[in-house]
């Protein structure tokens, strides 16, 4: 070891379809992650039924078929984007990439006014500290106005549920943000399009685990 | 032949900026250096934790009565969490994958490196990360929820530290167990794609060795169990900070549900700790025997069918929770099924002993240990499986001795034995073998003499997790048994960390490349290996164990020959 360090060449390994098998194993941790959830809403779903529909009832049908729409939409423009990128039509994929962009935003500020309209019926989670203080929903938090358990429970998974999907909304309108501005550059074209169908595959799956939110929430009332 | 001298993963690195020094580690993509460092880190680690529970085996040494008070009563539990959360989530859980898996298992299936090296280093990261977390966490605010965070216990308890500050250690440690997760997914699916993509020429699955075997096993675990508890952990996190009841009986919840949740992980979990261990024991045991291994495709496939049916049988840590009878015997019965392939795998080992010319070297000496501690775990394993016995042994000592006898006696046995049969290939350098066999002595020793009292303990109640004990002749008598075994054992690991830095230091150095002539593939490179492992890709024509066929390649000094082609 008495040689000077030698600085060589970093390990170039590019395998498109590992990586591609690899991105399948991390959306499935994303699919089990989530599975935990479900099974969790599916056990107090049926401790507390009574509670759960009247809950339910409050929720927006209208609000959320309009976001189940537009989600489904960019699904559509993502595929497209790809298409268009592997068809050589580079431009194309750009706008269609943006178009995917602006609907994942749009769903993001819809979600924004539905939350805003239950913070306004007093249905929002505070922190412990915040609720010593007096600041908690007198609906959510032990008082004389306190909900049942049951509709206690429903908004409780209602906002960490749909909160975790809309986080993973942002990174996903995030991400392609950084492929919009890769192509743009040229490191992702026609000939290297493996992150642009990695972001579409992850998009995808937003899309899919909002499919079995919609109907979970929203229909079953 | 390569020389010492020569370019090596230890004083030439590759993805970084750094050419030297303490960043040019920190920030390495070579899967040699990243298993390095979480060997470093790791046993740091172990070395604090191994002295939390000196401490907590030293205050069982007098009963109550007696006034005797190592540890104040209030915080027991922040010492049996600080050990177990140390142990499981930061020693055996990352053990063998994280150090010895990352250093070898491209190696041994003929790789450069694993398939993606930046995220490698981004696992080690996390882990780093989380384990800094999950140790200032419980320093500062004395968590004592144990390993298990178990609702409505970890919701409620508000924990104050020996400083005398409140601070929310439990959201801290969950937090932590979160990322540290995330490490663990992330080395799994590299691992898998690994496997899958990179084996060299004629590296066909049946012809890998078996420690590659049991990391791809464990691996599987680790990507499909991981995320649930991760959740389920965060959930705990918000309830603690928002007044939902999620696992909370007295709003609503089912602390049962968390149970479920919990050990739907925890319980693969512990074949993540204990399969690569009985894959290192599976190369150490034929090297020493120099004989082809006993059944190979049943080892390989047993491996394979421990990490299937691990899945199925979370439940029986849940015989006295509550749980409907109908499940508790559909788990039990199931929990038999996974003695099947584990005893198969003792059977291989033993009979490829018999007949062979062995050498008891330092790493045979741990893998031998390893087949008989592990054997006494995995039989009572059995007891605690059956119904009716696990109601009587539930939370005693009883329990406590039976993980222990899979987790240190098994897993960390192994993972030592590991550690001495591949130190030559890591480091080019041989430790005193004295001082290993001494090691070895007072480890194994120790090890029995700490954990046999506790099984009698258990059987006639001693409960876990107790501060002290009543002054009875019987208890007593086997405390103090099991304090000074104690005592044994932490002097063999004190001797290890001892013997491990003298052979860094003064450690007889030696390119030999093959120093227990082992026929697997990694040992067909330099000591330390080369900055890509081979010169050349390595074309495999042979049998991993083929011992006639590695033994006249030998003599026609071809045995490097295969990969020349």
């Amino acid at each position: 070891m008495s040689e000077p360090a030698v600085k060589v060449e970093a390990f170039h390994h590019h395998d498109e379809e590992g990586t591609r098998l690899g991105f399948w194993l991390f959306l499935f941790t994303e699919l089990l992650l989530f599975g935990a959830f479900f099974i969790v809403y599916g056990v107090y779903r049926t401790a507390h039924l009574n509670d759960f529909k009247i809950a339910a009832e409050s929720l927006n049908t209208g609000i959320g078929t309009t976001n189940t729409i537009i989600l489904l939409a960019s699904s559509l423009t993502m595929v497209l984007s790809l298409n268009a990128m592997k068809a050589g039509r580079v431009k194309l994929a750009k706008s269609m990439l943006l178009f995917t962009m602006a609907l994942g935003t749009t769903f993001l500020v819809i979600k924004g006014f539905e939350w805003n309209a239950k913070f306004a019926h007093h249905l929002f989670l505070q922190t412990s500290a915040a609720i010593a203080e007096g600041k908690g929903s007198p609906l959510l938090t032990p008082g004389p106005d306190m909900l049942p358990d049951g509709q206690v429970l429903f908004y409780g998974l209602y906002f960490i549920m749909t909160g975790t999907h809309a986080l993973h909304i942002i990174i996903g309108v995030v991400w392609m943000g950084i492929v919009y501005f890769w192509i743009s550059k040229g490191s992702i074209n026609p000939d290297n399009a493996g992150v642009l169908e990695r972001c579409g595959l992850y998009w995808h799956l937003v899309d899919v685990i909002w499919i079995f939110l919609f109907p979970l929430y929203y229909l079953v009332a | 032949m390569e020389t010492a001298n020569s370019t090596n993963y230890l004083n030439s690195h590759t993805g970084s900026r750094w050419t030297s020094g303490f960043m040019s580690w920190i920030t390495s993509t070579d899967h040699k250096r990243i298993g390095i460092m979480y060997g470093f880190t790791m046993f740091s680690f172990f070395f604090l934790a191994v002295w939390i529970g000196f401490i907590i085996k030293l205050q069982k040494f007098y009963p109550a009565a007696s006034g005797w008070e190592i540890i104040p009563v209030e915080w027991y539990g922040s010492y049996f969490t600080l050990h177990s959360v140390i142990m499981i989530f930061l020693f055996i859980v990352p053990g063998a994958p994280a150090v010895l898996g990352n250093f070898f298992l491209p190696l041994q299936i003929g790789a450069k490196d694993v398939a993606f090296p930046r995220v490698n280093l981004l696992s080690y990261w996390l882990y780093l990360f989380g384990a800094i977390m999950a140790v200032v966490g419980i320093l500062l605010g004395g968590a004592d929820t144990g390993w298990t965070f178990t609702p409505p216990y970890s919701v409620t308890t508000r924990t104050i530290s020996m400083f005398g500050t409140q601070f929310d250690s439990v959201s801290w440690m969950l937090t932590a167990a979160f990322i540290l997760g995330w490490g663990t997914i992330l080395t799994g699916i590299n691992f898998i794609i690994t496997i899958h993509r990179m084996r060299t020429k004629g590296m066909g699955y049946f012809k890998m060795p078996l420690f590659s075997w049991s990391i791809y096993a464990a691996s599987w675990i680790q990507v499909l169990a991981t995320p649930v508890v991760g959740i389920s952990l965060l959930m705990i996190v918000l309830e603690r900070m928002m007044p939902v009841g999620f696992f909370d009986p007295n709003k609503g919840g089912d602390p049962i549900l968390f149970q479920h949740l919990f050990w739907i992980y925890s319980h693969p979990a512990v074949y993540v700790m204990i399969l690569p261990s009985m894959g290192l024991v599976s190369e150490i045991i034929p090297t020493n025997s120099q004989k082809p291994i006993f059944g190979y495709k049943s080892i390989a496939i047993a491996s394979c069918s421990i990490a299937g049916v691990g899945y199925l049988i979370w439940a029986h840590h849940m015989f006295a929770s509550g749980m409907s009878d109908v499940a508790s015997i559909i788990f039990s019965f199931l929990t038999f099924f996974v003695a099947i392939p584990t005893a198969i795998k003792v059977f291989n080992w033993i009979a490829t002993l018999y007949k062979a010319s062995i050498s008891l070297t330092p790493p045979m000496l741990f893998a031998l240990g390893f087949v008989f501690n592990f054997s006494i775990g995995g039989l009572t394993g059995m007891f605690l499986g059956s119904l009716s016995t696990d109601i009587h042994l539930h939370d005693t000592d009883f329990i406590v001795a039976h993980f222990h006898y899979t987790m240190f006696g098994g897993a960390a046995f192994g993972i030592i034995g590991g550690i001495f049969h591949y130190f030559p290939k890591m480091f080019g350098k041989m430790y005193s073998h004295k001082l290993a066999n001494a090691t070895f002595g007072f480890m194994f020793t120790g090890f029995n003499a700490l954990f046999i009292p506790m099984f009698i303990l258990g059987f006639y109640g001693m409960p876990r997790r107790y501060h002290t004990y009543p002054d009875i002749p019987l208890f007593t008598n086997l405390q103090q048994a099991s304090t000074i075994g104690s005592w044994i054992l932490v002097t063999g690991v004190m001797l290890m960390f001892i013997t491990w830095i003298h052979g860094l230091l003064k450690g007889k150095q030696s390119s030999e490349e093959n120093p227990w002539n082992s026929s697997t593939l990694e040992w067909q490179t330099a000591s330390p290996p080369t900055l890509y492992n081979f010169e050349k890709d390595p074309v495999i024509t042979r049998h991993p164990y083929d011992y006639d066929a590695f033994r006249t390649e030998v003599k026609a000094g071809t045995s490097k020959g295969a990969r020349d082609e």
